[in-house]
């Protein structure tokens, strides 16, 4: 029997504790557990029967750690193959008579992935599915993944079982007290991703008891379509006489457990402490009770790799920023490939108040799949909303699926087969939450009744792969009144009919109705208004329109969709922030004025007001100023003339020791304002790209990942107009020498901080000779000294930022002497 | 009694008691001259600033404002295990993993019994350093100074009661001491965080260069020697 079949009306009881019992059979600290199948087989028979005897309808193989991290690939087959015979001969010698199924146990690598740590997403996932392969040989009914205490882990594990078999897979996840998982997942969206990519039960083990486990249970329940599990401690470990106990009966146990049970918990078992005695106390109250039917929840949710997104309550507002569309600064950063710029967009957007952020990098001369899941990554490195992933591109589309930490929502399909075709299965696979455009081969429909029919197509064809209703949203078109003064009307009524007839999400994106008119904010934001009271669930917008964010904040307190209007209030207290960019440009300058007026300048009477704001590191003020005098001044003569005289006296100043690090950095953050609106104006003007210097490549080194020392070189660097190429951080040795070699840099910037990794950095130093010869080599780093940088071959330590600037300057006078 | 200090004491009593204990402290009080000391400051004019008689622009603002960012964003855990030191012929430390460290030795001098611990603030504020990495270097490092100041304030406190718990039990604590430091390898980093279940427990996981994530841990041993 499957046991999807077995769970559809029966309790499925599991397991209790492993590791305590085999401790108690002699497993030394230490010792690795799994070996344990092939050296005392028969400890691991007594032990699992023991646990069929008591009632377990599943036992887990004694495979916890049992992955290519710890063995090669030979002892690991060896160690699985042993560990789910021996389960099988467990179930063999087992007197007791219920339905028994034997799972591939799976824990964490113990290895924290990219971002927290330094594991690859994908190496993960080929791991993982070394021991599902080696499971499934050896023939395993189930596959349970267990203890993972972060969601990219997690991922990477259910992916591998799902692609190397087609096992039922329970999905257990280890919460803290504080009811997340170790990196930050809630329940919800745990539940959300995990849903999404088809996990058949899903649920909470081991870190705490039952009883601290309940509020995590609880929310369980609420989102969850699929059976719930919980697989316990026996409480909290307590030293007594050198050993560990657990305080919690088996009675208290299964007490605690009967109350879940009766809130519509499915599968029980045990984690540490617990005992087939434990086992034992919760069958007996599970013989007694008729399991709470699981139902299909209504729920739209999507995650970040932190929290759930619900929709189809209050309005979610969608940043449509990082998007290339008409705007020349983001292609140019696209084809920069400047991340930093593309980040900076997201953030700015999440400050402003967006729930979710779009993600749009398609431009024809780049290569999307690659920059889009580049792109994920970084934004989910540092932000924690979940993101829209937009693209026409079907590969952009799968990488960025699978590479994204959590569920996705998916931008877009529509009516047409093939895409449908294309994209659905790719949503099946990874889970996503999807826009579907109501058009088809013929176009956009002129009525909101057609465009329902297509709405009810989608549906119809979304079932048929699985995809529910409730993972789709409808973007039913917003088309300008400019062109046709119906179209809204059509629109809204649209929005209505799909919202309220089909009992579906809607989204728009709105700014398209005004295009053509004169000050499209005022059309846009009461179009948005007007769709809103349609029961519009979803807005794709843009976050710094004063009119739009006004429409959002008033509707919700109008709405009863803000608690004591709290949102509103808090919102009306940062209005003022928000003002246009042009009317505080001029307040901006005229206040700085008249303070720096009354402030002494920093050296002589020489010093501008541009430079003296950048010494004072006044990053607002840099922008405006600079803005003012691109008017009558070339880009090239500001940076020459005020930025980088400024630059040298905060630079002197840090040398001299009478400004520390952090001042340096603020003058350096408001030079590079000065800058970005330079950048501006010559992204504007097409001329291609700033003023720069010679190139200057510079990376933290393999194995490293400490990044802010180079990124305060770099940054300062940039300062002084170098082309710099940042490669990041643990960059592997051949990568700096290739990116030395493309760029032909006459100098590349090492930075380690580990004693562990400055052998990495000889390495790179070495390979540098011998492919790059005419590249000198400057490193910096905590262990670093003129000593050690010597020793593995360096052409100079640079103690600090400043150290760093003075040295590629001189190195280009040298080059620049011996051209001229 | 503050913190755990008569949960500490009970184990180091429970002669042998070798079972690792996991705590969740409360956050520590923030101390504003030390964040901007470890933000590149020295001493002297961190505490000027902090007390506000230096107005150097914008810094202790600046530095308040990354404090605030992450307050309510970390946890402070610490989990630890205490074990009864045996030393070699040549007298030094049988600990559960091997080393043939002189300081160690040196400064674990006399003591019978010994804490070994791991702390973390979590992995919340790489979150936050690795955002202003990319988008405001200056912040990054101030958070990156916020980070050491509120594990170093963690393990003070830890410390602290350990201190005072030794005290109770007639025992004097020596100063801690950390893998990395003198000449204790980094590298017995891996057997340490495996004694104490620190992956599975506290989330703290080693890197290839044997750097832990999340990145504002501390493992350390203190001494207890018998008065």
């Amino acid at each position: 029997m499957d046991i999807r079949e077995y769970m559809k009306d029966h309790f499925v009881i599991l397991d209790g504790g492993m590791g305590t019992l085999l401790q108690e059979a002699g497993l030394q600290p230490g010792e690795l557990p799994e070996r344990w199948n092939v050296t005392h087989p028969e400890e691991i028979v007594r032990i699992q029967k023991n646990y069929f005897d008591a009632g377990s309808n599943v036992v887990l193989s004694n495979t916890f750690g049992a992955n290519g991290l710890k063995f090669d690939d030979d002892e690991l087959k060896t160690l699985i193959t042993a560990a789910i015979e021996n389960a099988k001969k467990a179930r063999e010698e087992s007197i007791s008579d219920h339905e028994k199924f034997i799972a591939l146990d799976i824990g964490p690598l113990g290895k924290l992935l990219k971002p927290y740590g330094d594991y690859e997403f994908e190496d993960a996932v080929a791991m993982y599915a070394k021991t599902v392969r080696y499971g499934v040989e050896a023939g395993a009914e189930l596959i349970f993944i267990e203890t993972m205490n972060d969601s990219y882990d997690t991922k990477a594990a259910l992916l591998a079982a799902k692609e190397n078999s087609n096992l039922p897979v329970f999905v257990s996840n280890a919460y803290g007290s504080d009811g997340k998982l170790m990196t930050g997942a809630s329940p919800a969206s745990m539940v959300a991703m995990l849903e999404g990519m088809h996990a058949d039960a899903i649920g909470a083990n081991c870190s705490l008891g039952p009883d601290q486990l309940i509020g995590v249970i609880e929310e369980y329940l609420e989102y969850s379509s699929v059976p719930v599990l919980l697989k316990p401690n026996a409480g909290l470990p307590r030293a007594e006489n050198g050993k560990t106990v657990f305080d919690v009966t088996p009675e208290e146990f299964a007490d605690s457990i009967e109350k879940l049970m009766k809130k519509g918990l499915r599968i029980i078992g045990g984690c540490c402490g617990t005992t087939p005695g434990h086992i034992k106390a919760v069958c007996d109250k599970a013989a007694e009770m008729e399991p709470v039917p699981v139902t299909e929840k209504e729920f739209s949710l999507i995650s970040s790799y932190t929290h759930a997104v619900e929709f189809g309550k209050a309005p979610i507002l969608i940043g449509e920023r990082i998007n290339p569309t008409g705007k020349k600064r983001f292609k140019q950063a696209l084809r920069e490939n400047d991340i930093d710029y593309i980040l900076g967009e997201g953030l700015k957007q999440q400050d402003a108040g967006v729930q979710v952020l779009d993600v749009n990098v398609g431009l024809p001369e780049i290569n999307e799949p690659e920059m889009l899941v580049n792109v994920v990554k970084e934004l989910q490195a540092v932000s924690d909303l979940p993101l829209q992933l937009d693209t026409t591109d079907t590969a952009a589309m799968e990488a960025g699926l699978r590479a994204y930490n959590g569920k996705a929502m998916v931008n877009s399909v529509n009516g047409k087969d093939e895409v449908m075709d294309a994209v659905f299965p790719l949503v099946a696979k990874y889970g996503g939450f999807v826009v579907a455009l109501t058009l088809d081969e013929d176009g956009i429909p002129a009525t909101a009744e057609k465009r329902v029919q297509i709405a009810e197509k989608i549906i119809k064809r979304a079932a048929e792969f699985g995809i529910a209703k409730k993972d789709l949203i409808f973007d039913p078109l917003a088309m300008t009144i400019s062109a046709d003064t119906t179209a809204a009307l059509a629109t809204m009524k649209a929005v209505h009919m799909i919202r309220h007839g089909l009992e579906v999400n809607t989204s728009l994106g709105v700014s398209n109705v005004s295009f053509g008119l004169p000050v499209r904010n005022i059309i846009t934001s009461t179009f948005f208004a007007l769709c809103l009271e349609e029961g519009l669930s979803a807005a794709i917008m843009n976050p710094y329109s004063t009119e739009m964010m006004n429409v959002y904040y008033a509707f919700k307190a109008l709405h009863d969709m803000d608690e004591n209007c709290m949102d509103y209030i808090s919102y009306t207290e940062k209005l003022p922030e928000m003002v246009p960019a042009g009317s505080q440009a001029a307040s901006g300058s005229a206040a700085g004025g008249a303070s720096s007026a009354s402030q002494p300048a920093q050296n002589e009477s020489s010093v501008s007001e541009l430079q003296n704001a950048i010494v004072r590191g006044l990053k607002e003020k840099t922008g405006n100023l600079t803005k003012e005098l691109l008017k009558e001044n070339k880009p090239i003569e500001i940076i020459q003339n005020e930025v980088i005289p400024a630059l040298n006296i905060v630079g002197e100043q840090f040398e001299k020791k009478k400004v520390y690090l952090p001042q340096l950095l603020m003058a350096a953050d408001a030079a590079k304002a000065a800058f970005e609106e330079v950048k501006l104006i010559m992204a504007e003007s097409d001329d291609g790209g700033a003023p720069t210097r010679s190139p200057f490549v510079i990376a933290t080194v393999h194995g490293d990942i400490h990044d802010i020392g180079k990124n305060i070189v770099k940054l300062i660097l940039e300062n002084y107009g170098f082309a710099v190429s940042d490669l990041g951080k643990d960059v592997p040795e051949q990568d700096i020498v290739d990116e030395a070699i493309r760029v032909h840099a006459p100098v590349v910037g090492l930075s380690a901080l580990m004693t562990t990794t400055v052998p990495a950095m000889e390495n790179t130093i070495k390979l540098l000779r011998e492919q790059a010869p005419w590249v000198k080599v400057c490193v910096g780093g905590a262990v670093l000294t003129q000593e050690y940088a010597d020793s593995i071959g360096a052409d100079r330590y640079c103690r600090d930022a400043m150290e760093t600037v003075r040295y590629a300057e001189e190195l280009e006078a040298a080059m620049n002497s011996e051209n001229g | 009694m503050s913190g755990f200090v008569s949960k500490i004491a009970d184990d180091i009593e429970n002669d042998g008691a070798a079972v690792t204990q996991y705590l969740e402290y409360e956050p520590p009080e923030v101390n504003m001259t030390e964040l901007l000391r470890y933000s590149g400051f020295p001493l002297i004019r961190a505490k000027a600033i902090a007390d506000g008689t230096d107005d150097a622009p914008d810094v202790l603002e600046t530095a308040e404002k990354a404090a605030k960012l992450v307050e309510g964003k970390l946890s402070f855990k610490v989990g630890y295990k205490i074990v009864t030191v045996k030393r070699d012929e040549e007298g030094f430390l049988i600990l559960p993993f091997q080393q043939h460290s002189e300081k160690l030795k040196m400064n674990m001098k006399d003591c019978g019994k010994a804490v070994l611990f791991a702390a973390t603030i979590g992995s919340g504020i790489d979150m936050f350093i690795r955002r202003y990495e990319r988008t405001d270097t200056k912040m990054a490092l101030y958070m990156q100074a916020c980070g050491a100041e509120r594990a170093e304030a963690l393990c003070n406190k830890f410390n602290s009661d350990v201190k005072e718990a030794a005290r109770l039990s007639g025992y004097k604590a020596h100063p801690r001491y950390s893998p990395g430091f003198g000449d204790l390898p980094i590298t017995v980093q891996k057997e340490f965080l495996s004694l104490l279940d620190a992956g599975r427990r506290m989330g703290i996981t080693l890197g290839e260069s044997f750097l832990m994530a999340p990145s504002k841990s501390v493992t350390a041993i203190i001494g207890l020697e018998r008065l």
